[in-house]
């Protein structure tokens, strides 16, 4: 059963769909009319990261920095040292992937108020191919001290955690995807950092049951794989982290105890991200069978999103195999 | 510009010495660190804080210091040695250098000792902090009399990311920016004209909207009328290429690259042996009681 704050009628198959760096540009322009000290900075790529509606709309709180991600990170420090609280935009590959280090010790060392904010994250990128498709910056942000990691599910999750990172004092990584992604959630959808949501409750009159655990873009692919799964007879729930750092262990504990295998689901390599992070917190505490759908050791590949959510063994056919393969 | 009087150069020269000596002391004490850059930018360091900048030991975060921003970390005994002698903390726990609990860590650590306005250590990051505490500050005030120091090193101009901090400042017009360059002709591996040669220096910072001036980083007066000329630079960032010798007073330890990330006790021994090396070095310093003038600078 779906959470009641959710969109109506997931269940028939149509739905909306708006990219989540949309939710950026709109947060972003928000925030920025709630508190003066919201700046943004971009390496000419002001448009597609949406950071161009704050930048006309502010133009003397806003640095083009040109094509020099490495700087844009660093600058920000020095900006958040003085009192700003700078959010900086790029495309993930290149912020946090190239300048990598200067987040590290510029801004998570300093524990700078900077918003390192990552566009067209995932294989979903599409056509311009592995080169732009990160799928290692979960993992790379994760091991920062300091560094909280969002990564919003859809439009109007990306506006809220945009909004949250605002009012957060200290450096945050915010992941957003390029291609139009499903709008699961309402803009009266709760959300708070470190939270994780129960967003579909599974049917307890069925004996088998799984526990799915999703961050990000592919929560309506959880979701209805979580619907198929019960058509099946199998009681599946959905877990929602949005937050994968502070990780809402508690609610994973809780969630792994109560379903007694998991599958957790992310557009990112199974090792260091959602995956590896559920499966470190449960060896510790609850040994609990676990299968990570994402992507397995490889680079992407040019394709439209779609074609690549199914090549890579991302859709709802896959999440369903995998939820079988460990079910109790 | 603030003018400095013959008496006052005479005790910046003797402070510097008093700041030459506790880097000695404080890196054998430590056992590992850099001797060469610390003791060179002794008299750049000495001048701006007992002479150039607007800074409170009492209130370290006063809102309308000048930031110094140090982007090659790695000198941060000089930086220390300074802070301490200025009394933002005791000078006794410049002893604690690189050792487990300190507040003086091996690199700078922001929010640990107070008046260090960032952490750095791996190269390249500090004149990008500099323009962007620059940028903010102009955001928030375009009159504002705030200046901001960037101290960096010749062999750090090797990295990328420098230039294109120097690309932004030039861009957005920094005249609030002042960029230092301990220009000592050494890096770890030898000097920099092997290693990477920079020449020609003066060119590339213009070509990039900078004002540049060179100066012997030994010459207190002479620094004082360069910074005093950066600041009333309008409409551009300015850099002063001071010239350094590499581990400047003591004279057996000069222009030897050797000595880069040595401290005395560890250093090459075909001047004076490893044992004798802290206290020659204090012998030397001591002699020289305050006159370290400008010599044969390249």
């Amino acid at each position: 059963m779906f959470a009641s704050h959710l969109q109506p009628n997931l269940s028939s198959g149509s739905v909306e769909r708006v990219p989540t760096r949309f939710g950026y540009g709109e947060g972003l322009l928000e925030a920025g009319k709630r508190d003066e000290r919201v700046v943004a900075l971009c390496c000419d790529l002001t448009e597609s990261t949406r950071t161009h509606l704050f930048a006309q709309a502010y133009p003397n709180r806003f640095v083009q920095v040109g094509i020099a991600e490495q700087n844009m990170a660093s600058v920000a420090s020095g900006m958040a040292a003085m009192g700003k609280i700078p959010f900086i935009a790029s495309y993930a590959m290149f912020s946090p992937g190239r300048n990598w280090e200067q987040v590290r010790t510029t801004i998570a060392y300093n524990n700078s108020n900077v918003k390192v904010v990552g566009a067209h994250a995932g294989i979903s990128v599409g056509p311009d191919g592995a080169t732009h498709q990160a799928i290692e910056d979960i993992a790379i942000m994760r091991v920062i001290p300091n560094m909280v990691v969002i990564t919003p599910a859809d439009v109007h999750e990306a506006r809220k955690a945009t909004l949250a990172a605002a009012k957060y004092d200290g450096p945050i990584y915010l992941r957003l995807g390029r291609s139009e992604t499903p709008v699961v959630t309402t803009p009266e959808s709760p959300f708070e950092i470190g939270k994780a949501q129960l967003l579909y409750t599974r049917n307890t009159a069925l004996d088998k049951k799984i526990g799915i655990i999703v961050t990000g873009s592919l929560l309506y692919n959880a979701l209805m794989a979580a619907e198929e799964l019960q058509k099946q007879g199998i009681g599946a729930s959905v877990l929602h982290m949005a937050t994968i750092k502070p990780f809402d262990g508690k609610a994973v504990q809780a969630f792994a105890a109560e379903h007694g295998a998991l599958v957790t689901v992310e557009e990112h390599q199974i090792t260091g991200g959602l995956g590896g992070a559920v499966a470190e917190h449960l060896a510790e505490c609850c040994p609990t069978r676990i299968a990570r759908v994402g992507v397995n050791d490889r680079f992407g590949e040019s394709g439209e999103p779609d074609e690549l959510i199914a090549y890579f063994g991302l859709d709802v056919p896959a999440i369903v195999a995998a939820a079988k393969r460990v079910v109790s | 510009m603030q003018y400095l009087t013959s008496e006052e150069i005479k005790a910046l020269e003797r402070k510097a010495n008093s700041i030459r000596q506790s880097i000695i002391e404080m890196l054998t004490e430590a056992g590992s660190g850099h001797t060469a850059g610390p003791l060179g930018m002794a008299d750049v360091f000495t001048l701006l804080y007992f002479g150039i900048m607007k800074h409170d030991p009492e209130n370290p975060e006063w809102p309308e210091r000048d930031r110094l921003v140090l982007s090659n970390g790695h000198i941060c005994p000089v930086l220390y040695a300074t802070l301490a002698h200025a009394g933002y903390f005791p000078v006794q726990e410049l002893l604690t250098l690189r050792k487990l609990g300190s507040r003086l860590q091996g690199h700078p650590h922001r929010g640990t000792l107070p008046g260090i306005e960032t952490s750095s250590g791996p190269l390249g990051s500090g004149i990008s902090q500099a323009v962007g505490m620059a940028l903010a500050e102009r955001i928030d005030n375009p009159y504002s009399s705030k200046f901001f120091y960037c101290l960096t090193g010749d062999g750090e101009l090797n990295e990328g990311q420098i230039w294109e901090a120097l690309m932004l400042a030039g861009k957005e017009k920094l005249n609030n920016l002042v960029v230092i360059v301990d220009r000592n002709g050494i890096q770890i591996d030898g000097y920099t004209k092997d290693v990477m040669p920079l020449e020609p220096l003066t060119e590339k910072f213009e070509s990039f909207g900078f004002d540049v001036q060179e100066v012997d980083g030994h010459n207190i007066r002479a620094l004082n009328d360069a910074i005093g000329k950066a600041q009333s630079i309008y409409g551009q960032p300015s850099v002063i290429i001071a010239h350094t010798i590499a581990s400047k007073g003591v004279d057996v330890f000069e222009r030897d690259f050797r000595w880069h990330g040595n401290p005395p006790g560890k250093g090459p021994e075909d001047r004076v042996e490893k044992s004798k090396q802290a206290e020659v070095a204090l012998q030397k310093l001591r002699s020289l009681a305050g006159t370290i003038k400008a010599q044969d600078i390249d």
